[in-house]
């Protein structure tokens, strides 16, 4: 590696165009959002930069503060369900075959490469009343001679909840299984060996080693689901609405730009707090990185 | 790995997870719940049905009517002239980030690492609402003729493919021996000629999968597009998302298949790529 | 077409085509290379030996003009090249690694020197495929480095470096990748190759046996600094000090004080030994010098007590000892006798002239050895 000044005209030739890019067409921007965030709406369209406060205290509104402590709960329980599914999931992986192993992280990955708008538009085929879900469930139910009610499992806070679990789970498997993988199985034998019975072996080895895992897939889970738009917009009813929605709603449809400039930026600042969290107990554990 | 004996066959062993039925359970439950609603709605986009619940037999006439849907071809024209731009410019940015990150140290670098990642970071509204407040803000023009008025959305596009691409290109240069460029140079090349013949080439499938890379993303993006997009300069993804909000037609799912199986394609490929490029022998 | 290359670079016998003058070297804090001094003659086939970071790569390095000295100058044939960059230097470098393009052709491989100097496509042509016959790799050209194996890739490296004709060829460590059958075979090789070309060659290497077989004159370094530079028997022979007496081969050390000097012989009195050490070297070293002496394992004669002459009261350069290991080797046993606690082993080896069964040796052996006032080297550092 060498300093810029050994070879400068590379160096400014290899810098100038991406950071150019970067400060004009994102960081710009970013900065013109925020400085937005402290102006008042004067007419219809136009607005007034006055350093005022106001929209980040009207976010403070029991209306608005309840939306983000809805999202922040909604991404929660997510990230838990999540947890619980891709933990034995990303186990399953680690001790299969060794050729299987390719195939099933494979198949674990393959839906996200599917269009987010496509998969939340096939859930909802699956999930609405006379969706396939209770398809199935009315077929199990005639078969069993009971009475059956449709579940409500669209346009409301479980259908977001199953939707972003959907779409969340492979970024919970993944570092899950990674830093599984990294683990000396001989451990665990040496645990049995040892007289310890099987689930005790799993919580007192396997979950311990799986923390730096679990760490990362919980932010990558997290994160994204608090800033979702598209599946509480397509799957969620009137009372799901998460931060993401009324942001876009005071850009396309309330014309209050300031307003949604300061909800903005307090995602954002979500979003970073989040990832500070993260670093903290990556470092707390050793710098055991898994990703 | 592990030897088992012929005796044990019969019992999976204590570490042999997924030998267990419950774990297979699990797993194919979990396949199952993955894999149903993208396989029924490419299923369904056959269904001679338009209220798309009951299979009622096998078509292809949706893919015709969809094939003949002005607006979505229009749409799908213009996700892919973006697509194309912002692969080509976001290539060229993010391969020189990568080389510029890789190859000097500078003051300040770790900040800049910082602010190179943050369009990977950032919550997807944020910087649509950023770039939508913009534009709007210096008076960019609208009303252009196309190409020129998918401007918006391919800049767009590029600011946050870039980074991915610089991080692909990175991880493709760790793997540079040094000395391949120490030796063009022992040999007679100048500075510009080490970097056509000992780097450019070793960089080639980190640019080709990071160009594969930020086309799908272009692709498939939403959010963004959303913000930044207009009436004039819809895209695949916006269209779908307008018809699917309106009006739910086994047209919806060939088109949704068709961009499916677009993106998985390409994303094979440059996987597929890169996994050629970390077996390839060291020279 | 063999001797076509390297024709123009015959300078004169014992003309120093490389003169390195006080050069140094520091990376931050750390001094890799202090003020070396060299002179390298012309078509002579050069070795820098020396323990891992004892700055011998970084020397070769700044010869190649992949390091700017921190002060020193460096003339290559009469011209002063300590600035010039690698890329217009008449030195041209075999790395470690070998740095193979592996996107270009063999033929381009070779040819890449050329190319980028401008030369016409048709020579570079005619040129590279006469340094492919010179490696022995004629037909080649088309290949990819990939298919190609490890000794081969070198051998691409070396007609890569040679077709440009340059005036000295740099190798680092140019054996150490290949197993042990194939660093002989091109052990002889590059020597040839040597003797063929013409060039003057200078290799890097930690490997001892690699530097005493292949080198006319061999550069022994020890952090930062030559310690010695001489052809490899003097080097074996007569050691300079005793970190070039300990890093090559094995040697024993005996700490003494010089009681008295006469003519050209020396004899010292050493705290081990309970009779002196008369060794016959004109150095000048006056009595009372702390000095060491150096004895090669394979110059000292054993007998067992009893056997052969038994201590003589008076007698100089003898010891008596017991055996307390005995390694054996096949064509020859070293053996390490005890002459006194706590230290005090001396390292003997004998080549097995008899049969194990017949060898007169064991352990616990009560042994006299004996040496030749010639067979030792008083070092006073």
């Amino acid at each position: 590696m060498a300093r810029q000044r050994k070879h400068p005209l590379v160096f400014w030739v290899s810098a100038l165009p991406p950071s150019l890019w970067l400060f004009g067409f994102f960081l710009a921007p970013l900065a013109i959002v925020w400085v937005l965030s402290f102006g008042e709406k004067r007419g219809l369209i136009d607005v007034e930069i006055t350093w005022t406060l106001a929209n980040y205290v009207r976010a403070l509104d029991p209306l608005y503060l309840g939306v983000v402590a809805k999202s922040l709960w909604i991404s929660g329980v997510t990230t838990v369900l999540c947890l619980m599914i891709g933990l034995p999931v990303a186990l399953g992986i680690v001790f299969a075959p060794g050729r299987w192993k390719p195939i099933l992280l494979f198949l674990v990955i393959l839906p996200f490469w599917t269009n987010l708008l496509i998969r939340t538009y096939a859930l909802i085929a699956v999930l609405r009343t006379r969706g396939y879900v209770n398809f199935t469930l009315e077929w199990g139910a005639d078969t069993l001679g009971l009475p059956f009610e449709p579940l409500a499992l669209l346009y409301n806070n479980a259908a977001v909840v199953i939707g972003l679990v959907y779409v969340h789970l492979p970024f919970m498997v993944l570092p899950l299984y990674a830093a599984l993988d990294r683990m000396d199985k001989l451990l665990i034998e040496a645990a049995l060996d040892l007289g310890a019975s099987q689930l005790r072996a799993f919580v007192t080895i396997v979950v311990p080693l799986a923390v730096p895992g679990i760490i990362s897939g919980v932010i990558l889970v997290f994160i994204p689901a608090l800033g979702s738009y598209l599946i509480p917009d397509l799957l969620g009813g009137t009372d799901s609405q998460m931060i993401a929605n009324v942001i876009e709603r005071q850009f396309k449809r309330a014309n209050d730009w300031p307003f949604g400039a300061a909800l903005s930026f307090l995602l954002m600042y979500l979003t970073f707090g989040a990832l500070a969290i993260r670093s903290v107990l990556a470092k707390g554990d050793g710098g055991l990185e898994a990703k | 790995m592990k030897v088992r004996d012929n005796a044990r066959r019969i019992q999976p062993g204590p570490l042999e997870y997924t030998r267990q039925a419950w774990m297979r359970m699990i797993l194919l439950a979990t396949f199952v719940f993955l894999y149903t609603p993208i396989a029924t709605l490419v299923a369904f986009s056959f269904n001679d049905s338009r209220r798309n619940i009951v299979w009622r037999g096998f078509t292809t006439k949706y893919y015709e009517k969809a094939l003949a849907n002005d607006g979505l071809i229009e749409a799908f024209v213009n996700s892919l002239s973006i697509a194309f731009v912002s692969t080509f410019i976001s290539i060229i940015l993010g391969a020189m980030t990568a080389f510029m990150l890789w190859r000097f140290r500078f003051p300040l670098k770790p900040l800049y690492e910082g602010a190179v990642t943050l369009p990977i970071v950032i919550p997807e509204i944020c910087m649509g609402v950023a770039m939508l407040v913009f534009f709007a803000r210096i008076g960019w023009p609208t009303g252009l003729p196309w190409p020129l008025n998918l401007g918006q959305i391919a800049i767009a596009h590029v600011s946050f493919s870039f980074p991915f691409v610089a991080v692909v290109v990175r991880a493709r240069l760790a793997s540079f021996n040094p000395e391949i460029a120490e030796a063009a140079r022992d040999l007679g090349a100048g500075e510009w000629a080490v970097m056509r013949d000992a780097v450019i080439p070793h960089m080639r499938p980190g640019l080709l999968a990071g160009g594969l890379l930020a086309f799908t993303l272009s692709l498939d993006d939403f959010v963004i597009t959303f913000f930044t997009s207009g009436p004039e300069s819809v895209t695949f993804p916006v269209k779908v998302y307008s018809m699917v909000r309106f009006s739910v037609t086994p047209e919806v799912n060939a088109a949704s298949t068709v961009l499916v199986v677009i993106t998985v394609t390409v994303t094979a490929l440059a996987l597929w790529i890169q996994n050629k490029q970390s077996s390839e022998a060291r020279g | 077409m063999t001797g076509d290359l390297g024709s123009e670079n015959r300078t004169p016998a014992d003309k120093a085509i490389i003169r390195i003058n006080s050069l140094s070297k520091n990376f931050g804090t750390i001094q890799a290379v202090d003020g070396v001094s060299l002179e390298i003659q012309a078509g002579e086939f050069f070795a820098l030996l020396g323990p891992s970071g004892c700055g011998k790569t970084t020397l070769l390095r700044m010869l190649a003009g992949l390091e700017t000295p921190s002060a020193g100058s460096i003339i290559i044939d009469g011209e002063d090249m300590s600035r010039v960059p690698a890329n217009r230097r008449p030195v041209n470098t075999v790395f470690q690694s070998y740095a193979v393009f592996p996107h270009l052709s063999v033929l381009d491989n070779v040819g890449y020197g050329l190319k980028v100097t401008g030369i016409r496509a048709v020579e570079v042509r005619d040129r590279a495929e006469a340094a492919l016959d010179l490696v022995k790799l004629e037909g080649y050209g088309a290949r990819m480095p990939d298919q190609l194996s490890g000794g081969q890739r070198q051998r691409v490296a070396l007609a890569r470096a040679l077709v440009k004709r340059p005036k000295v060829l740099l190798l680092d460590e140019p054996l150490s990748a290949l197993d042990a059958k194939l660093r002989e075979a091109m052990r002889h090789e590059l020597v040839n190759l040597q003797e063929t070309v013409g060039i003057t060659f200078i290799i890097v290497t930690h490997d001892q046996e690699e530097a005493l077989s292949m080198a006319d004159r061999i550069a022994v370094m020890d952090r930062g600094c030559v310690r010695q530079v001489a052809p490899p028997a003097q080097l074996y022979e007569f050691p300079a000090n005793r970190f070039v007496a300990d890093f090559i081969g094995s040697v024993n050390l005996f700490e003494g004080i010089v009681s008295a000097v006469d003519g050209a012989e020396m004899t010292v009195q050493a705290a081990l030994l309970a009779a002196p050490l008369r060794i016959s070297q004109d150095k000048g070293f006056a009595p009372g010098t702390r000095v060491w002496v150096a004895i090669r394992p394979e110059k000292i004669n054993m007998t067992k007590l009893g056997v052969g002459p038994a201590l003589r009261l008076g007698d100089d350069n003898q010891v008596e000892g017991i055996v307390e290991e005995i390694t054996y080797l096949g064509d020859f046993s070293t053996y390490h006798v005890r002459i006194a606690r706590p230290t005090g082993l001396v390292k003997v080896a004998a080549a097995n002239f008899d049969r194990a069964t017949l060898r007169p040796f064991t352990w616990e052996d009560r042994v006299v050895l004996r040496w030749n006032s010639n067979s030792g080297v008083v070092l006073d550092s």
